[in-house]
């Protein structure tokens, strides 16, 4: 039963962790900038949650009102900092995106403190195979979300003009501007949907576990992770890899400890980097 | 051109030293008893800075208000210099040195966390600053041979051995088997030595042991195999991160223990955040404001509570009480050592032996106070989900009785 249990509790931490990535693996992909603010834009949508739950409104309106908040966000983020850094190299992006976390932090602190905060859903629980292995309800309402809000936005990449301007852009950003489509405004808004689902994320992580302004970087850290498995681009590949790792993880926190869940987490970024070197250099020599 | 920039210099180096040789005396200046406290005023561990800076701050005006420190026949008022240490040790250290080196400062008073104060201590240590230190717990930092460092609080491995020997007395005497997750970071990780002896000294069981990470929001893996041993009690030390989501955790997944112990439930504001949840917890403290301690400047603690609520608009957690206890101690040694010399200042410390309305205070040779015992508090919630702390352990200060075991889950 303690495997069913950690089967089930890494699955639905996976698929939270998979909408939080696939923000990043559309961006990366579009802009080609690595977001470590993600995170922190992930605890800003969870504190917009909070403070509708502090004021009487239940915190799973959150999952709409924080992600139409932070598209705005996202929009402002990105006229002010992003469109300066966005055709330049990656590192520079990376700088700028760091810079972004820490003012963030600093910002949220200074704005919420710095109490350990939480929203609660009072969804109770769900109990399978006699009390053994038990689900909250929260975890399984949130991963329902993210899967609403995945599978609403690859129809919308599909169906909408917008959303077709972004493909278009991720492919070829110049063919794209020479066929007049306006990378610009789909810049922002690529910037924009991938702050949007930051925000559902955040909303889910108040009513399911806990924010606290400087708890952003293990989710900019996981998305990471989990775009770097998937590849840029490959929703199906990170909502599987999104799950993995969750499940990943939960076998880790069992077998290894606690105190190794997100070592772990590092351990197997680093394996894969090496192997995915390793699978590269072996064509290399192929080719030759 | 050279002239000028010679000029230049000398007028400037002229100004700095005249500058800092001003500050330089800034230990006392005139009625003044300058202390210096390096305070996280930014960064994760604000909340607790800030009540520590309260506590500071009620208790220098309460003294200056009665009269001030006597020391040689003269009044003195006490003032503070305070710098924000972004809660950072390293940040600390080195505003400890501005603090001596620069502004003069020949006595401090604590920063906020045991990491902190590890991070500073060293500092006063080689200045010979005495200092007086009201949040930094860990067993680490009286065992270093400190001569000028003094805390007001009892160590972190004393916090939760109560929890154990009550539970071990409940159960007839006979050990008890613990399941355990600690934060592994110095305060915690001290609050689990406290256990392990505590386990060893009854005779009972750890059958886990589990050490959670600093960036912990999760514990569900601990709590599945909690659910599957079935301890007699579950001890958790995380701060407030942990306090919370052990919490949350244990009721959304049913987790039946007869006696669950923690640390930092007020701090983690549990009783608010969880509600009825949260009942039923056992909370280590340092103090709680229905204890009968008794000094002259604030009466007992609940008039402090009331003092205090009424400045700040909050209740007091403990680290603002242990807080205001640091100024009574230096206020007393002063007056006792009866001048400004470090050295004799330091003698002074070492031999406080007072109460104050936080507690007994004693230093043992470590510098950890020895005279005040740790509370334990329970959340006990009435019917339309209100709930309080109230200290239930040890008996001589127990307000109400503890309710053990835990009722299940399903007749809640």
């Amino acid at each position: 039963m303690l495997t069913l249990q950690a089967v089930l509790d890494g699955l639905l931490l996976g698929i939270l962790f998979a909408l939080i990535a696939y923000g990043m693996a559309l961006q990366w992909g579009v802009m080609n900038i690595i977001n470590i603010a993600q995170g922190d834009l992930v605890i800003l949508g969870g504190y917009i949650a909070y403070f509708m739950y502090l004021y009487g409104i239940h915190p799973a309106w959150g999952v709409i009102v924080s992600p139409i908040i932070m598209y705005f966000v996202g929009v402002i983020i990105y006229k002010l900092v992003i469109n300066k850094v966005v055709d330049r190299d990656l590192f520079i992006s990376i700088l700028a995106t760091f810079g972004i976390s820490i003012l963030f932090m600093q910002l949220m602190n200074f704005a919420f403190g710095a109490d350990v905060v939480l929203a609660n859903s009072g969804y109770g629980t769900t109990m399978l195979f006699d009390n053994s292995v038990t689900l909250p309800n929260s975890k399984i309402f949130s991963a329902f979300i993210s899967i609403v809000f995945a599978i609403g936005l690859v129809i919308y990449m599909k169906k909408s003009k917008l959303g077709r301007a972004i493909r278009a852009t991720a492919q070829n950003a110049r063919a794209a501007k020479i066929l007049g489509v306006d990378t610009e405004k789909v810049y922002a808004a690529t910037f924009g949907i991938n702050a949007a689902l930051c925000g559902v994320a955040g909303a889910l992580i108040s009513i399911t576990f806990t924010i606290h302004p400087y708890m952003g970087l293990p989710y900019t850290i996981r998305s990471f992770m989990i775009v770097i498995v998937a590849g840029l681009g490959n929703l199906p590949g990170v909502a599987m890899s999104g799950m993995g790792l969750g499940v990943f993880e939960e076998f880790a926190d069992y077998i290894l400890g606690t105190e190794f869940r997100i070592g772990s987490v590092f351990l197997l970024l680093v394996l894969i980097l090496v192997y995915r070197r390793f699978k590269l250099s072996r064509k290399r020599e192929y080719l030759k | 051109m050279k002239i000028k920039n010679i000029i230049i210099t000398f007028v400037s180096a002229i100004a700095i030293l005249f500058s800092t040789s001003v500050v330089s005396f800034a230990k006392v200046v005139g009625d003044k008893i300058i202390l210096g406290a390096a305070i996280s005023l930014t960064g994760k561990y604000s909340s607790n800075g800030v009540h520590t800076q309260n506590g500071y701050n009620m208790a220098v005006d309460r003294i200056n208000e009665m009269g001030g420190v006597k020391v040689g026949g003269k009044t003195y008022k006490f003032d503070i210099i305070y710098y924000d240490d972004e809660s950072n040790p390293k940040r600390a250290a080195q505003l400890a040195e501005r603090l001596i080196s620069q502004d003069g400062v020949e006595f401090m008073l604590g920063p906020y966390s045991s990491g902190l104060t590890k991070a500073i201590a060293p500092v006063t240590e080689k200045y010979g600053v005495p200092m007086v230190e009201a949040n930094g717990a860990s067993r680490s930092l009286f065992t270093k041979g400190y001569k000028y460092l003094f805390a007001v609080l009892a160590p972190a491995n004393l916090y939760l051995d109560v929890a154990i020997e009550t539970a071990v007395a409940l159960n007839g005497g006979k050990g008890v088997r613990i399941a355990q997750a600690f934060e592994q970071d110095a305060f915690s990780q001290d609050v689990r030595l406290g256990i392990l002896d505590a386990a060893e000294r009854t005779g009972s069981k750890i059958i886990i042991d589990d050490k959670l990470p600093k960036e912990l929001n999760d514990m569900a893996a601990t709590l599945a195999k909690v659910k599957a041993v079935k301890p007699d009690v579950l001890v958790v030390s995380g701060h407030t991160k942990g306090a919370l989501t052990a919490i949350r955790q244990i009721a959304e997944m049913k987790v039946d223990v007869p006696m669950l112990a923690m640390t930092h439930c007020d701090a983690a504001k549990l009783s608010k955040q969880h509600g009825k949840n949260s009942q039923y917890a056992l909370c280590a403290s340092q103090w709680h404001k229905t204890l009968t301690y008794k000094d002259d400047f604030f009466k007992d603690g609940m008039t402090y509570a009331a003092d205090f609520e009424k400045l700040f608009g909050y209740d007091p957690p403990y680290q603002s009480a242990e807080s205001s206890a640091a100024l009574l101690v230096f206020k007393d040694a002063f007056e006792r050592a009866n001048t400004f010399d470090q050295k004799k200042v330091r003698d002074a410390l070492a031999a406080t032996n007072m109460q104050t309305f936080y507690g007994n205070i004693k230093f043992a040779e470590g510098g950890q106070n020895v005279d005040k015992p740790m509370v334990l508090f329970q959340v006990m919630c009435d019917d339309a989900g209100k709930c309080e702390n109230k200290v239930v352990a040890p008996l001589k200060w127990a307000s109400a009785e503890l309710i053990h075991p835990i009722p299940k889950w399903s007749e809640r």
